[in-house]
């Protein structure tokens, strides 16, 4: 079973979730797809790092073979190629790596080189195997790292929590591609409800089952609940405006492996998923 | 010899566009018959790569100096495949800092800037 944690904003408590629910189920699999800046590493302080690394495919240009006849600067739409004074200069940083210059070449001027983009670490926290992606700063796209890690464990049975990057855009999209259910992370502000209805459109247009977990709840705000109530979206669960809960995620610490009620609380979220994913199961067979 | 600027407007009397790469027009002037057109710049759309391909577009235009108030390192790139010198625009008009190059006002623009890529989140 994969579950996809996501919300429009940064900020609003997404690997929290998704750390404390790895935890709490034990044998699951915590991915971290926000690869920009992945975090749950911090919590879990996984041990027995396996490294590797990551690599996208990069066209080099022969120089004697080069026409100049430019269909390869006219094609691509990132702009990655200029043909000045009949000389090709590609930008590898700017290259999204989609290989139709190369395709398009007529004169196999155009090869494919291995550029470094990021790396996966896979370590071991208690029970829980830690994936995270890590993108190297500066680059296009973490999309062929995530790719690269959802692929790891395409076939595995083990629960599984997909930690995605923040916001709706193509990222996030190849972070819950494969997901069987989607946990929408959301805080009471007006600028949470913004980016949660963001998410919320996305998961719609991916036809995924999903559910919304409130954070930092306040008792006078319900900002998040009139919107569910209003589009029928199912809370999951509520996480209080808590310092103890905050001072335990600014440690470093996993909440649900110090505190009896944390544990309480993620336990109790982790089986009203689950309930919901075998109930779309069998309303979808 | 043949300058460009790029443009808020089509018209002379317009602000140099403070962004080259995603300046919505170029003025194309040439020395020898003191004429000018204004061409779109269709880079100005692009998702990414801006730069790179207003840069291509200069180059095309057979332009030997660009006036622009910055310039960023994949542009600057571009034009250090070529003979293109580029001097920095100063507050005025199109029509002001043509005058300026002409009567040997303006410097050669010394700093480029790392781009301000990766926002659109592609």
């Amino acid at each position: 079973m994969k579950l996809a944690v996501l919300s429009g904003k940064g900020g609003t408590g997404k690997t929290l979730v998704s750390v404390n629910l790895a935890a709490v189920a034990k044998n699951s699999i915590y991915v971290d797809c926000d690869v920009e800046e992945p975090n749950g590493h911090l919590f879990f302080k996984p041990v027995g790092i396996k490294n590797e690394t990551v690599a996208i495919k990069i066209p080099i240009v022969d120089a004697a073979l080069c026409l100049g006849c430019r269909k390869c600067v006219d094609f691509c739409k990132f702009n990655a190629l200029a043909a000045i004074v009949n000389k090709l200069i590609v930008f590898d940083d700017i290259c999204h790596s989609c290989g139709g210059c190369i395709m398009l070449c007529p004169n196999n001027a155009l090869t494919e080189k291995d550029k470094v983009i990021g790396e996966i670490n896979t370590g071991i926290s208690e029970e829980v195997k830690v994936i995270s992606g890590i993108l190297n700063t500066g680059e296009a796209s973490g999309i062929p790292i995530i790719k690269e890690v959802l692929n790891k464990i395409a076939a595995e049975e083990k629960l599984i929590l997909i930690d995605c990057p923040p916001g709706s855009a193509c990222i996030v999209m190849e972070s819950i591609k494969d997901a069987d259910y989607c946990i929408l992370v959301a805080e009471p502000t007006v600028f949470g409800l913004h980016n949660l209805k963001m998410a919320y459109e996305l998961v719609g247009l991916f036809n995924k089952p999903h559910g919304v977990v409130i954070n930092k709840t306040l008792a006078n705000s319900h900002l998040i609940e009139d919107f569910c109530d209003e589009n029928k979206i199912k809370i999951l669960s509520k996480i209080p405006y808590d310092s103890e809960l905050g001072t335990l995620n600014s440690n470093g610490e996993i909440a649900a492996r110090k505190s009896a009620v944390y544990k309480e609380l993620f336990s109790s979220l982790l089986q009203t998923v689950v309930k919901e994913v075998e109930h779309e199961t069998v309303t979808h067979s | 010899m043949k300058i460009a600027i790029p443009a808020d407007e089509k018209i002379l009397s317009s602000d140099v566009c403070m962004s080259f790469g995603r300046a919505p027009y170029f003025y194309i002037y040439e020395t020898m018959t003191k004429m000018g057109d204004f061409i779109e710049n269709e880079a100005a759309s692009s998702p990414g790569g801006a730069g790179v391909k207003a840069a291509q577009i200069v180059v095309d235009q057979h332009a030997d100096i660009l006036i622009t108030p910055r310039c960023g390192e994949n542009a600057a790139e571009v034009f250090k495949a070529t003979p293109l010198q580029i001097y920095k625009s100063k507050n005025g008009s199109i029509a002001d800092n043509l005058d300026a190059y002409l009567n040997d006002k303006l410097s050669q623009l010394e700093n480029f800037h790392a781009g301000f890529h990766g926002v659109a989140g592609n």
